[in-house]
């Protein structure tokens, strides 16, 4: 959309996103699957505790939503500062 | 029909697919046996992808090392998932711009220097070869079953097809085989789950059914699966299954390393340079990770109801009736799987204290003692149930009709046979296009390319087959060592390359060296030098390890020392040129991606 691309609002952009994601990609397994589970032991979910889910199973869903956040998220924003294929 | 004839048919009728595939979409030029000639649409691409991360160590190992542990190894689930992030957004988009084919043409551009190129091949070569080993080992517990042979025999027929495999085709005839290939293996490991989830919990959904109740409790006092698998595990003296048992240290350094390792390794990497737009790399990874996922949300449930049906056969009255007797697993059918899983030398049994029973309990847990004390009991009498068979023996446990067994044994097949002919490729590609055709002989024809990089796989499974005589751990655990090689050596390269301007070719080779160095060293330490079992100095376990960390965990450690070094010592020398800092640049936008090119 913009008339002059430019490269380093861009790649500010860029890494404003991914260090949002990545905030979000090590609270989740390390903090809620590891060192925060004994805080959350007492959200029981079917038959153990949240934390227990979150190690096997919920990190991996909350993986997938990061990355085709990011890809959605990129391929706006190359739109956006003209940098697009 | 006999079980063998079913095994023997399913297994070669898949493999007739993926010839024939081959055979279609076989390479013609170099440029398509490194990179299928770009043309990879994203969700064939993840599909791909998929199959080819999807090694023995993920089908094969990984569901029996979570079984016979629980939560302690949810470090395999949460780090060989969690990398696919690091990829998607730190590498993947970054060096499909760049456009080369392979990793360290990569490093080597970006940091200038030969040396560099070649420091990236070494480290590639290690991290692929490690791998290697430890899907031969999953190779051979697969032919040994299916063949139902030694597990020896079978790893030695296993490197033959294995090798016959990888040579047949490139990229191309990889890419579409291996979308073949997932499809195979990801029915093979859900259907036998979906019966297995419906026999115990009435949940068709095995991701679902890990978290529902057993199906027989019903009315009052009904109670979760897992609760019932804590309950019977303990009566056993075992740890309990859904308990953290593991240091916190130890468990988020081994995520960690699986995750970085991920991110790191170039067989994985390399998929992304295969797709035809910077956009489109961003997508193939989320596919990859959606067709992973579908996998990896059912590998728990696999573990833990594999665990119970195992505990239930070995105590038919429960936990505290009389164990299973010697004549009952001799004539009952449910039990013939024991037999057949005895030939491969993986699984065995011995009535210690000759009363015609079969007692599994954990004999090192003092709460047991007062038991088998009373009982004279003389030690645990499963004396070996290899991890590595539980996902294939897993059908049979639970008395599945004979083509899920078929279809479990094709599906084991196909998942390490693709990782191996990926690896393969990577470490055939580092040897001759970036060692030979880069470095020593660059004037070298398109058809002695070819060769080379034939040859170089020759070597590659030879060593390999060797080494994985005598494996190190179990598959996932040795396939573990190789992510910690990756991480500490190729992923802090390639992510200071995009993300800094400043480091430069002397900080590049340094921190490549030290990180390789110290993480290699440290598992030698620990699992032998050369994985040769008694040259290792510290035991491997947690408190007998040099710093408290298992070897499986240093990767990451030595990726942070990668960091460290190639930082300080770019800092206290030259600035790189005003062209590198271009190139960074211009990997940095997606404007202007072509078609990659070769040189």
């Amino acid at each position: 959309m913009s008339e002059q691309p430019d490269p380093k609002a861009y790649w500010a952009a860029n890494m404003r996103v991914i260090k949002i994601s990545l905030v979000i990609w090590a609270i989740v397994p390390f903090g809620f699957g590891i060192l925060l589970r004994p805080m959350l032991s007492g959200i029981q979910i079917g038959g153990t505790d949240l934390g227990f889910w979150v190690a096997q199973q919920g990190s991996i869903l909350v993986f997938l939503a990061i990355i085709f956040f990011y890809a959605w998220r990129m391929n706006k924003l190359d739109r956006e500062h003209g940098v697009e294929e | 029909m006999e079980q063998f004839t079913i095994n023997l048919l399913f297994v070669g009728a898949s493999f007739a697919l993926y010839i024939g595939i081959a055979i279609w979409a076989r390479a013609g030029s170099t440029s398509e046996f490194y990179a299928a000639g770009r043309g990879v649409h994203p969700v064939t691409n993840g599909m791909a992808t998929a199959a080819d991360w999807m090694s023995a160590a993920s089908f094969i190992s990984m569901a029996g090392l979570i079984a016979f542990t629980g939560y302690d190894n949810s470090s395999f689930l949460m780090g060989w998932t969690g990398g696919y992030v690091l990829l998607a957004l730190l590498l993947a988009p970054y060096l499909r711009k760049f456009g080369k084919y392979t990793v360290s043409e990569f490093i080597g551009d970006r940091f200038y220097s030969p040396t560099a190129r070649l420091v990236a091949v070494i480290c590639l070569i290690i991290a692929s070869t490690t791998y290697v080993i430890g899907q031969m080992t999953g190779v051979g517990v697969a032919f040994g079953r299916f063949l139902e042979i030694s597990n020896t025999a079978g790893l030695l027929i296993g490197a033959c097809v294995v090798f016959a495999y990888a040579v047949f085709g490139g990229m191309k005839g990889v890419t579409y085989t291996q979308v073949a290939q997932y499809v195979v293996l990801i029915l093979a490991y859900t259907i036998p789950a979906v019966f297995i989830s419906l026999q115990l919990t009435g949940n068709p959904i095995p991701g679902l059914g890990l978290f529902s109740e057993t199906a027989n409790a019903g009315g009052e006092g009904s109670v979760y699966l897992l609760q019932k698998l804590d309950q019977v595990v303990t009566d056993l003296g075992f740890a309990s299954y859904t308990e953290a048992h593991k240091d916190n240290l130890n468990m988020v350094l081994f995520t960690l390393s699986l995750m970085i390792g991920t991110a790191g390794l170039p067989h994985v990497i390399m998929r992304f340079f295969t797709v035809p737009k910077v956009s489109d790399a961003r997508w193939s990874a989320g596919w990859a990770l959606v067709f992973i996922a579908l996998l990896y949300l059912t590998a728990p449930a696999v573990g833990a109801m594999a665990r119970l049906n195992i505990t239930n056969l070995m105590w038919p009255d429960g936990t505290n009736g009389e164990a299973v007797s010697v004549q009952m697993i001799e004539e009952d059918a449910a039990y013939d799987w024991m037999e057949t899983w005895q030939k491969t030398g993986l699984l065995d049994w011995e009535d210690k204290n000759g009363d015609g029973r079969i007692q599994y309990y954990n004999d090192q847990s003092d709460a047991m003692a007062e038991r088998a004390a009373a009982n004279g009991w003389e030690g645990n009498e499963l004396t070996n149930f290899n991890r590595d068979i539980l996902v294939l023996a897993n059908p049979e446990i639970a008395s599945l009709p004979s083509w899920v067994i078929g279809l479990v044994a094709a599906g084991g097949l196909a998942a390490a046979l693709s990782t191996a002919a990926g690896l393969l490729l990577a470490i055939s590609s580092a040897v001759s296009h970036d060692l030979l055709k880069g470095q020593l002989t660059p004037n070298m024809s398109e058809k002695n390319e070819l060769l080379s990089a034939r040859i170089a796989m020759a070597i590659a499974i030879v060593v390999a087959t060797i080494l994985g005589l005598n494996p190190p751990g179990f598959a996932a655990q040795t396939v573990a060592l190789a992510f910690g090689l990756a991480a500490a050596s190729i992923f802090p390269a390639l992510m200071m390359g995009i993300f800094s301007k400043r480091v430069n070719n002397v900080g590049a080779v340094a921190g490549m060296l030290s990180g390789l160095t110290f993480t290699l060293v440290y598992i030698f330490l620990h699992k032998g030098w050369l994985f040769i079992a008694g040259t290792n100095s510290f035991p491997d376990t947690v408190d007998g390890s040099l710093f408290g960390i298992q070897s499986t965990a240093i990767g990451a450690v030595g990726a942070a020392i990668n960091f460290a070094v190639a930082y300080a010592v770019s800092m206290s020398t030259k600035d790189t040129p005003q062209e590198i800092k271009d190139l960074v640049e211009s990997v940095r936008v997606p404007a202007g991606a072509g078609e990659a090119v070769d040189h």
